[in-house]
């Protein structure tokens, strides 16, 4: 009959949550996804407009009954105080990404500072054979600019995962 | 005073009345703190022992239970009592010592990461650092361990912690704690319930699955009530037992890989499925995508995580199952009149008489006359020991994990909630005797019954002690097949009767240990003696073993893992066959290889040899 459990297509999800920032709670969380079997991709965590609450934004992919299960199981842990999983269409998403670019000679240094200011980017460290450039934007862009400035060479990368917030007036409130 | 005073009061504020544990260096101001108090402690004879002591009493009780360890290793012998109890939903409070805060982190004597280790099994944890957190911390624990899906909840407290002075004036205990992260709904929504009883009167083939949630939200008269109002009938799981009088009309008895045929059948051919706090755990669905493939399911649970993790629900509740039960009831009488005419809807009489042949014809043979003993035959002379001796409102039963326990979730009628104790969730071999100390303690006036196998009775043989030392009559039947029975089963079914590892020996000698700890012990081998032993032991309101030598190839009907629940196969009756080599043995075919190899030497190897390999 095939009544229960059918299969379902997957996609990449942005959980907002807030907790409190106990020590341990990252922990919590942390085991929480890897205990279930959820496919983390990024994970922030930061200080809030709360003093004792922390925003964590987590990307998840997975179908949606997962989903389900991913926000109750993060629901049901007691420092969690509210959880979403935001409408990817509707929140504004960034993610800030620090490169360390190989540029042995001027050419190279002044066609990265092109780039970097076609993508709004800054340079933030110079050395005689390194740029390092600061990125903000989309996950995307920043894969845009990664892809463009592969060809010469990248020393070093950070990316920070994404964060989020709800578009409008709308915000993430314990209800509970 | 100290802190370890502030947290025995806490504890007295929660009326807790006594904790099972065992001391140790971090737990020393504990424990001091403990002489000048009117707790009861039960010093257990190991910390698992503890933990499912503790779980018992809670299982028992519907009380909070507490156990004690200290750091260390005190603190991992408590885990799995503590995951025994977690995968149960069974209110536990864990305490563990911790080295002082200062030495945390400095792999200090007897450190471990208890909060790492224990938070994937507990429902919340704390390590309290300071002394002033332990009252808020403390009533935060109890607050969480016994409201909404009850679980255990542990706390770490550091040597300093309990040592630091501390002032209850200026920290007194809180009425209420402020968990602003929780809040259990408890209230079903009135949409969905008057939903599930649209869908109640419109079914002509309902079924009543009843899970522990049931026990637990103390929702046995409801379930009784509506089961007899609408005229459905009622199978449980095996958390479930107790939940639903098994000498009902309407009862199937037990559902799922050990179900009984009729609650196996009907809930494979029923159009409404009724689940009330239960998990849907894959030993009650077998093949999910094949499980009740013509219903429609209303799950009602106080965990909104377990509805639609396993099964796909139509009508959803999320609540305690007494209220939630409560109003569907009350929503039904209201469209029914308060005699609730038309509720026993006319086309549910095929149904009925459907499942009533089917039980008719399942009666399952019990009374059968061989040696060895059959256990099939040790449940019935139980039942009816209890029945003759009236004991059916006071007896206690817990069961350790293996053939054991599924003999008696299969044969023995259970009749009131809290009266079956069993590990379902993690099946903890080990379980059933500390537990049966836990229930005893909390319900002095009951005849608390065990049923263990040799295997798991050995793996807390040790609280034979305990419950000596305490002189606490607890009546303890071992299923002795000498064998891994469980194991053995699925191993001759799935394993082309491969046996191995799953064989014990002659040793040891039961009545011989159980009187080495000065309990009184008989060895029962002939079905006509079963009776006279359980009643002797059951009046005699002293600690009692009886090790029942029981024929080591019987086996329980199953379903095979994952398969469809009307298919229930037969277990295969071969003899254990399985031999066991000598240590001589052993030793000869170890230095045989050796020298083969060129090695004669039978001592340490220097460390960082080569370990030669084969290449296939
Ligand atoms: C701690 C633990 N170890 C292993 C198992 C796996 N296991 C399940 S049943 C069983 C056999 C139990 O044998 P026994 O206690 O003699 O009971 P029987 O099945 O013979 O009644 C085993 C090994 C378990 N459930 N728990
Ligand atoms: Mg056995």
């Amino acid at each position: 009959m095939g009544k229960h459990g059918k299969k379902q297509e997957t996609s990449t999800h942005i959980i907002s949550a807030l907790v409190l920032n106990n020590p341990g709670v990252l922990q919590r969380i942390a085991g929480l996804f890897s205990r279930r079997g959820y496919n983390i991709s990024s994970i922030t965590v930061g200080t809030t407009e709360t003093p004792n609450m922390a925003r964590m934004t987590i990307v998840v992919k997975g179908d949606d009954k997962i989903l389900e299960q991913v926000v109750k199981q993060l629901n049901k842990l007691i420092e969690v105080i509210k959880v979403s999983d935001l409408d990817v269409n509707k929140c504004v998403k960034r993610e800030l990404c620090l490169v360390k670019i190989h540029t042995p000679d001027e050419s190279s240094k002044s066609q990265v500072i092109q780039y970097t200011n076609v993508f709004r980017g800054k340079i933030v460290d110079i050395s005689h054979e390194s740029l390092t450039v600061e990125i903000t934007g989309s996950s995307d862009k920043i894969d845009a600019f990664i892809d463009l400035v592969r060809t010469f060479g990248i020393k070093e990368m950070a990316r920070t995962g994404l964060t989020a917030l709800m578009r409008g007036p709308k915000v993430l409130k314990s209800k509970k | 005073m100290k802190g370890a005073e502030a947290f025995i009061k806490a504890l007295e504020y929660e009326g807790v009345r006594v904790i099972f544990g065992y001391p140790g260096g971090a737990l020393l101001p504990f424990y001091d703190a403990l002489y000048d108090s009117d707790l009861i402690h039960i010093l257990t004879r190991h910390e698992q022992g503890a933990a499912h002591a503790a779980d018992g009493y809670a299982r028992a009780s519907g009380k909070v239970g507490v156990c004690v360890g200290t750091s260390g290793p005190g603190a991992t012998n408590l885990v799995t009592g503590v995951a025994t109890a977690y995968a149960d939903s069974s209110p536990v409070i864990a305490i563990t010592g911790q080295v002082p805060t200062r030495l945390i982190g400095n792999d200090a004597f007897q450190e471990i990461d208890a909060l790492g280790i224990f938070m994937p099994i507990v429902k919340h944890n704390f390590q309290i650092r300071r002394s002033k957190d332990i009252p808020a911390t403390v009533r935060a624990a109890f607050e969480i361990a016994k409201t909404g899906r009850p679980g255990p909840v542990h706390i770490d407290l550091p040597k300093d912690v309990q040592e630091e002075e501390f002032d209850i004036e200026s920290n007194p205990i809180p009425a209420k704690v402020d968990l602003p992260g929780y809040k259990p709904t408890l209230k079903g929504h009135p949409r969905q319930v008057k939903m599930a009883a649209k869908a109640i009167m419109a079914a002509e083939r309902p079924v009543i699955i009843a899970g522990g949630g049931v026990n637990i939200s103390n929702a046995t008269e409801e379930l009784l009530k509506l089961a007899e109002l609408c005229g459905i009938p009622v199978c449980t799981t095996l958390m479930g037992k107790g939940s639903f009088p098994e000498d009902h009309p309407l009862s199937l008895g037990m559902v799922g890989m050990h179900g009984t045929k009729p609650a196996n059948y009907a809930v494979s051919e029923c159009d409404l499925l009724i689940a009330i706090g239960c998990r849907f755990s894959d030993r009650i669905t077998g093949d999910v995508s094949s499980f009740a493939p013509y219903a429609k399911v209303i799950h009602i649970d106080i965990d909104p995580a377990e509805i639609g993790k396993n099964v796909d629900v139509d009508i959803p509740i999320v609540g305690d199952a007494k209220l939630v039960l409560r109003d569907i009831i009350a929503c039904l009488l209201k469209i029914c009149g308060t005699e609730g005419k038309g509720l026993n809807n006319q086309n549910r009489e095929e149904w009925l008489r459907y499942l009533e042949s089917l039980k008719r014809s399942n009666i399952p043979k019990m009374d059968y006359e061989d040696i060895p003993i059959k256990p099939q035959r040790i449940v019935k002379e139980l039942m009816d020991v209890i029945q003759e001796l009236k004991l059916k409102d006071k007896i206690i039963v817990t069961t350790d994990v293996g053939q054991n326990q599924m003999w008696m979730a299969h044969y023995f009628k259970v009749h009131l909630p809290r009266t079956f104790i069993s590990s379902g969730g993690l099946g903890t071999m080990g379980f059933g005797l500390p537990a049966a100390i836990g229930a005893k303690i909390a319900r002095p006036e009951s005849k608390v019954v065990c049923v263990t196998g040799d295997g798991g009775f050995m793996m807390n043989i040790q609280e034979l002690a305990t419950i000596a030392d305490y002189e606490i009559p607890v009546v303890i039947c071992i299923f002795d097949n000498r064998t891994l029975g469980m194991v053995y089963q699925w191993q001759n079914l799935f394993y082309g009767g491969r046996q191995c590892n799953v064989t014990f020996g002659e040793s040891p000698d039961f009545v011989k240990v159980a009187k080495g700890f000065g309990i009184e012990a008989q060895r029962v081998t002939d079905p006509k003696d079963i009776k006279e032993v359980l009643r002797e032991a059951l009046l005699s309101d002293e600690p009692y073993l009886i090790d029942f030598v029981i024929d080591p190839s019987e086996g329980l009907p199953m379903v095979p893992p994952g398969g469809k629940l009307k298919n229930i196969i037969e277990p295969v009756r071969v003899p254990p066959r399985e031999r066991i080599p000598s240590f001589q043995e052993i030793k000869r075919k170890l230095l045989g290889e050796a020298r083969e190899k060129g090695l004669s030497k039978d001592g340490p190897q220097e460390m960082g040899t080569p370990v030669e390999r084969e290449t296939y």
